[in-house]
């Protein structure tokens, strides 16, 4: 099976295009909720025939349903892993579902439902890991859309449910509404006025927990965060959603001041150095991933501060997930050693910001 | 090496410790680090929940309700508490008690008071079943070039619609 993003808009990355509400903090909102289809063994534990047989029952639901229009199906399964890696770079599956993580190889009957904005994750973790996502801070509208696919597709197979307990799923944190709602969110200016560690911490007392880009496991590279609430049981969907919209809502307000006071206490160090990231990244010959993703975060929040003008947000955001290695490889046209991957990498960024250079002052 | 401790035994541990400010390492035998309260014989968790279960281990065994095995999927206690994920529905049933317990101290309570479900009712999985078979039916004939099964099932299909 051949992999084709062409078949999504924007091959799948509009999430990224800076068209939400406070995108300039924000880059995107995530929800997920997962499910298992009634009477089979959750996927790790299931056999290959019950996982094909999960497969086969969702993917004849998922044809009927018009919460999710022009949507279609891949196998993960029957990628390699070149594809595999790409549709994990691009968000679009979990590393577990792609399997490339060391201790879940990947899974028969492994599979992706896309569509703009939904996907449909089958034999994760849990059968299904329902996901939505949107651009800038949207979590209102980005459960809504999911919370139809939910409905629509719950009434065509049955989804495990205790009476006490809510939806089940493999993994005990999930249990309950199965609803982890996240934003992905830029705070270089709490970072840089050292504030962040007072930020997390508060976080953590208000039930909600903190990730790097890559959810679970990962590390915070680039000041990215991905915020979520901990707890999935207790409370209800719109009680864990609001609790999340306050308390972003109140960060974002922290983060604005924060860069307010930068640029007023030191204006012109802040200039300098966001100038030197522009410089780096427009002139570089070899970047690792961490020094891309860190003066990408600098020149993302030149733009936010208006020192930088004639760049636009959505070009820095398609960097952060076309400059992986998966992606440069794929532009290349073959496999990549690691210093390989350095210069594709700057060659990337230099011709992506040089195409916009004419504007930029 | 000997332990710095006792100077008798044979040293397992090194401990790092920060003392005023200063770093001090100890070499000490697996008895004098259990009486600093080091623990030496259980092996680091694997998975985000492996300290939360380990330490419910050695605070409570599973209540006595608790059959040993979910009669689905063989899953037992021990699986879940190496891999911290359960196999199938018929374990939270299974293991009701234990799982009550730890879904309290992970979230603070274990009861739902989210979005309600009612799964669909029978006839509709049956016609949805049946549908399915009959859809790869009429996508094996039309490969198999066999036109006129293709059309019976196709009639048989819009009925079922």
């Amino acid at each position: 099976m051949t992999l084709d993003l062409s078949l999504l808009p924007d091959g799948g990355v509009r999430w990224l295009d800076a068209s939400g509400q406070h995108s300039d903090v924000v880059l995107s909102t995530r929800v997920r909720l997962a499910r298992n289809v009634d009477g089979y063994a959750f996927a790790s534990r299931a056999r290959d025939g019950e996982r094909l047989r999960v497969l086969a029952q969702v993917r004849e639901a998922l044809k009927e349903i018009p919460a999710m229009p022009e949507s279609f199906m891949v196998r993960v399964d029957e990628l390699g892993a070149a594809d595999r890696a790409i549709l994990f770079e691009r968000h679009l599956v979990s590393k577990e579902l792609a399997g490339l993580e060391t201790q879940h190889p990947l899974r028969s009957g492994a599979a992706v439902y896309l569509s703009d904005g939904l996907s449909v994750m089958i034999n994760e973790e849990d059968h299904l890991r329902m996901q939505s996502l949107q651009s800038g801070f949207e979590l209102r509208a980005a459960y809504a859309a999911l919370d139809r696919v939910d409905r629509e597709l719950g009434a065509r197979v049955p989804f495990s449910y205790h009476s006490e307990f809510g939806f089940l799923t493999a993994c005990p944190t999930n249990v309950g509404t199965g609803m982890r709602a996240s934003v992905l969110i830029h705070l270089p200016g709490l970072v840089l006025t050292k504030e962040i560690g007072r930020v997390l911490a508060g976080l953590q007392q208000m039930g909600l927990t903190y990730r790097g880009l890559y959810g679970e496991g990962s590390e915070v590279v680039g000041n990215f965060f991905q915020i979520s609430n901990q707890t999935t049981l207790g409370r209800s969907e719109e009680d864990l959603l609001d609790q999340l919209i306050r308390v972003v809502g109140h960060v974002i307000e922290r983060e604005e001041e924060a860069r307010r006071v930068l640029l007023r206490d030191a204006g012109y160090i802040i200039e300098d150095k966001l100038w030197r990231a522009y410089g780096t990244l427009r002139y570089a010959r070899s970047l690792t991933f961490d020094e891309a993703m860190n003066y990408l975060s600098g020149v993302r929040l030149a733009v936010g501060l208006k020192l930088i003008r004639g760049l636009s947000v959505y070009t820095l955001n398609k960097l952060l997930i076309f400059s992986q290695a998966a992606h440069l490889s794929a532009a290349e046209g073959r496999s990549l050693s690691e210093s390989e991957t350095n210069l594709a990498r700057a060659r990337y960024v230099r011709k992506a910001l040089e195409e916009e250079a004419g504007a930029v002052g | 090496m000997v332990c710095d401790n006792c100077h008798e035994r044979d040293a397992v541990v090194n401990l790092t410790t920060i003392e005023n400010n200063a770093v001090r390492q100890l070499h000490l035998c697996e008895q004098c680090a259990a009486e600093r309260g080091v623990e030496t014989t259980v092996a680091a968790p694997k998975h985000p929940l492996g300290e939360f279960l380990q330490a419910m281990q050695q605070q409570s065994v599973p209540a006595s309700t608790d059959a040993g095995k979910c009669a689905f999927c063989g899953l037992t206690m021990k699986d879940f508490r190496d891999t911290g994920r359960m196999g199938c529905a018929r374990c939270y049933t299974t293991f009701e008690s234990s799982m009550r317990e730890l879904l309290r101290r992970v979230h603070g309570g274990s009861r739902h008071i989210g979005r309600v479900y009612r799964a669909p009712k029978e006839e509709v999985l049956e016609k949805a079943g049946v549908l399915g078979e009959l859809r790869d039916k009429l996508r094996r004939a039309i490969e198999q070039e066999q036109f006129e099964a293709a059309a019976e099932l196709r009639d048989r299909i819009r009925v079922l619609e």
